[in-house]
């Protein structure tokens, strides 16, 4: 069997500053679709520019679909297409020109017209990029990965900004590549969502670290329990007023919020409500969900993934 | 719009460097409209016309009238009558006074070029009128040399000007402003090579030189007269090569650049001292001679001595072969640095 698509051993990348990257392992098989998870800062961004042979490590092992950016660069950048964090293609360009201007860099890979209208581009394949909504901008940046018809693909969080519905697109995007060819994608992304309904297998980073790593069912199995109840109320209650609840695993507070992870919603909303009641104050909010990856990461690091 | 056959790297770079370049309007009043204002400007300012007149005054009195009838018949002169004449020579509203009764006076300031004119066309006038008779009468021959005006200097001197300008912006700006918005690092995450992506710039440079040097040689050409005396073909290389080595610098000066600010500021560093010194507007000759090597050793200096060589002096391929050598090695040595110290993110 053909070495793992992506293979890293104790990485470490030291800015002045920050440990960005800190004896980070990681192995990706070919044909996975690979998620990096964390907040921002936590290092997803230099690990991946590591990955794609952008940043030098300071120290460990890489190799990518079995090679090594020092022996095999340019094999290595035929094989792989990317999309970086924040990169503005040329605004004055049309769509299509700049999908061929990337095209020639390539030995190999489909057409661009064919390429456009994969991507639903078609209709804009004589604007300027200028003129894209961010959607569009995203996908085209998406084609440009995909014109060397790669056999691995790196997108350092490709919908952050993105509106539902350029979502949604997008993920259908990478579902194809890995339909259509069987390729390997790794991607980074600070929604938990993308990552559940993406990717095989996540690895939740924070601080330079891999603090969890697996399936997103797995992950998610991790919690102790399953049911999250929010609420707030009017006055809010008092910071002691949740700490005895029964088959209550945690209590979080995130301003006038209350987050609790019970066994039982049936048990927990009725004992919340007379809480509340006993503390002379009205419900405002309540909600119900089922345990996410993005509650995962709260009883891991205490934070909450998109606001640190 | 039927696709045309994807060509090498290199080719598609400055393909989408020229589109890019011609979509944008600010830039090409920078390159093709701001030179031939000031062309057009400075020609009008300096254009060829008969010197003035020169002002003189008469000093009122009994003989007055009769000098100032004299006076008048001279196509050099402007003469009046005056009652203030001290004080209008002080001032310099006229450049000599004639005065006295019947011994004439002229007071003026001999070391004014204009009143030593007045001198002569005044003495002559007057002496003329007093009845002289000039022994001989020398036939007279105008000359007026195609290629002596100001505006022969000039348009060499805008055309290096604008080479140097467009070479260095057009190069070092698109690159900062590529390095700025991450699109270096998008391309080297390519299989692009990084030489094709340097030498497109210059590439390209060669399509814009081929226009803008079209335009203000032929403006010059139809609105003022200048014409290229040398091959125009010669020209034409010397552009290209005069192009390449500011591209080289622009690259050099663009390699680490991290902001448009910083990339301006140096440009301006850089650019400023050539403006000035390498014999844009004005000769070189007027700087001291112990600064001279270092003035004609700047890359504007070699292209402006060689382009006013060609259009002005007639100087063949051969002739102004070690300047083109120069300038050649500026822009390859500028290039060679710039590539090696480059910050691709």
């Amino acid at each position: 069997m053909a070495e793992a698509a992506i293979l890293c051993r104790d990485l470490r990348k030291y800015f002045a500053d920050v440990k960005a990257v800190d004896g980070l392992d990681l192995t990706v098989e070919r044909g996975e679709c690979f998620g990096l998870l964390g907040p921002n800062g936590a290092g997803k961004t230099t690990t991946i520019e590591v990955l794609e042979g952008l940043t030098a490590p300071d120290s460990g092992e890489v190799r990518v679909l079995g090679m090594t950016w020092k022996e095999n660069e340019r094999e290595l950048r035929e094989r792989m297409g990317v999309s970086l964090q924040e990169t503005q293609l040329a605004d004055k360009l049309t769509v299509y020109e700049t999908v061929r201007l990337f095209r020639s860099f390539y030995r190999n890979g489909p057409d661009p017209d064919a390429l456009l209208h994969e991507l639903s581009l078609d209709e804009k394949r004589n604007a300027r990029v200028g003129k894209l909504s961010g959607g569009q901008k995203q996908r085209l940046a998406v084609a440009c990965a995909l014109v060397g018809d790669p056999d691995i693909l790196f997108l350092d969080e490709p919908t952050t900004g993105l509106d539902p519905q350029s979502r949604l697109q997008l993920w259908e995007v990478v579902a194809q590549f890995r339909q259509q060819k069987g390729g390997t994608v790794l991607l980074t992304t600070h929604y938990m969502e993308e990552a559940e309904r993406l990717c095989d297998r996540v690895a939740i980073v924070d601080h330079g670290h891999l603090i969890a790593l697996g399936t997103p069912a797995e992950l998610i199995a991790r919690l102790e329990t399953r049911n999250i109840v929010e609420f707030t109320s009017e006055p809010p209650l008092p910071a002691s007023a949740c700490a005895n609840l029964p088959g209550c695993h945690g209590v979080a507070r995130h301003g006038e919020a209350w987050q609790l992870r019970v066994d039982s919603l049936a048990d927990a909303v009725p004992r919340v409500i007379d809480i509340i009641e006993q503390n002379g104050a009205k419900l405002v909010t309540l909600s119900t969900h089922e345990a996410t990856l993005e509650d995962l990461f709260v009883s891991l690091t205490g934070r909450e993934l998109r606001d640190t | 719009m039927t696709p045309s056959k994807i060509g090498p790297p290199i080719i598609e770079l400055a393909r989408a460097r020229t589109k890019e370049f011609l979509r944008e309007t600010e830039a090409i009043f920078w390159v093709f409209g701001f030179p031939l204002l000031l062309a057009l400007v400075l020609g009008f300012a300096f254009r060829d016309k008969a010197p003035d007149k020169v002002p003189v005054g008469v000093a009122a009195g009994p003989t007055a009238q009769q000098r100032l009838a004299a006076l008048q018949k001279s196509d050099a002169l402007q003469p009046r009558i005056v009652t203030d004449g001290d004080d209008a020579l002080r001032h310099g509203r006229i450049s000599l006074l004639v005065s006295g009764g019947p011994e004439l006076v002229y007071a003026y300031d001999k070391t004014r070029p204009d009143a030593l004119t007045a001198r002569s066309a005044v003495d002559d006038a007057l002496q003329r009128a007093a009845g002289r008779r000039d022994p001989l009468v020398p036939a007279q021959t105008f000359v007026r040399e195609q290629g002596a005006r100001y505006i022969d200097f000039l348009l060499p001197g805008l055309l290096g000007m604008n080479l140097m300008g467009t070479g260095m912006w057009g190069t070092g700006f698109v690159i900062v402003n590529a390095r700025m918005k991450k699109l270096l690092k998008r391309f080297i995450a390519t299989p692009m090579r990084k030489r094709d992506y340097v030498l497109s710039h210059f590439l390209s440079r060669v399509v814009f030189l081929v226009l803008e040097v079209g335009v203000l040689v032929a403006f010059g050409w139809l609105v003022f007269g200048v014409r290229v005396n040398g091959s125009v073909l010669t020209l034409a290389l010397l552009c290209v090569v005069g192009g390449f080595a500011f591209s080289g610098l622009g690259l050099l000066t663009a390699s680490r650049a991290r902001t448009i600010e910083a990339a301006s500021g140096l440009m301006n560093l850089i650019m400023m001292p050539m403006w000035l010194c390498s014999g844009v507007f004005f000769s070189y000759d007027r700087f001291p001679e112990a600064v001279k090597p270092l003035i004609k050793a700047l890359p504007l200096t070699i292209l402006n001595d060689a382009l006013r060589g060609v259009m002005n002096d007639a100087m063949t391929l051969a002739q102004i072969a070690p300047k083109m050598l120069w300038l050649a090695v500026w822009g390859v040595a500028t290039f060679l640095v710039g590539v090696k110290i480059f910050r691709w993110q």
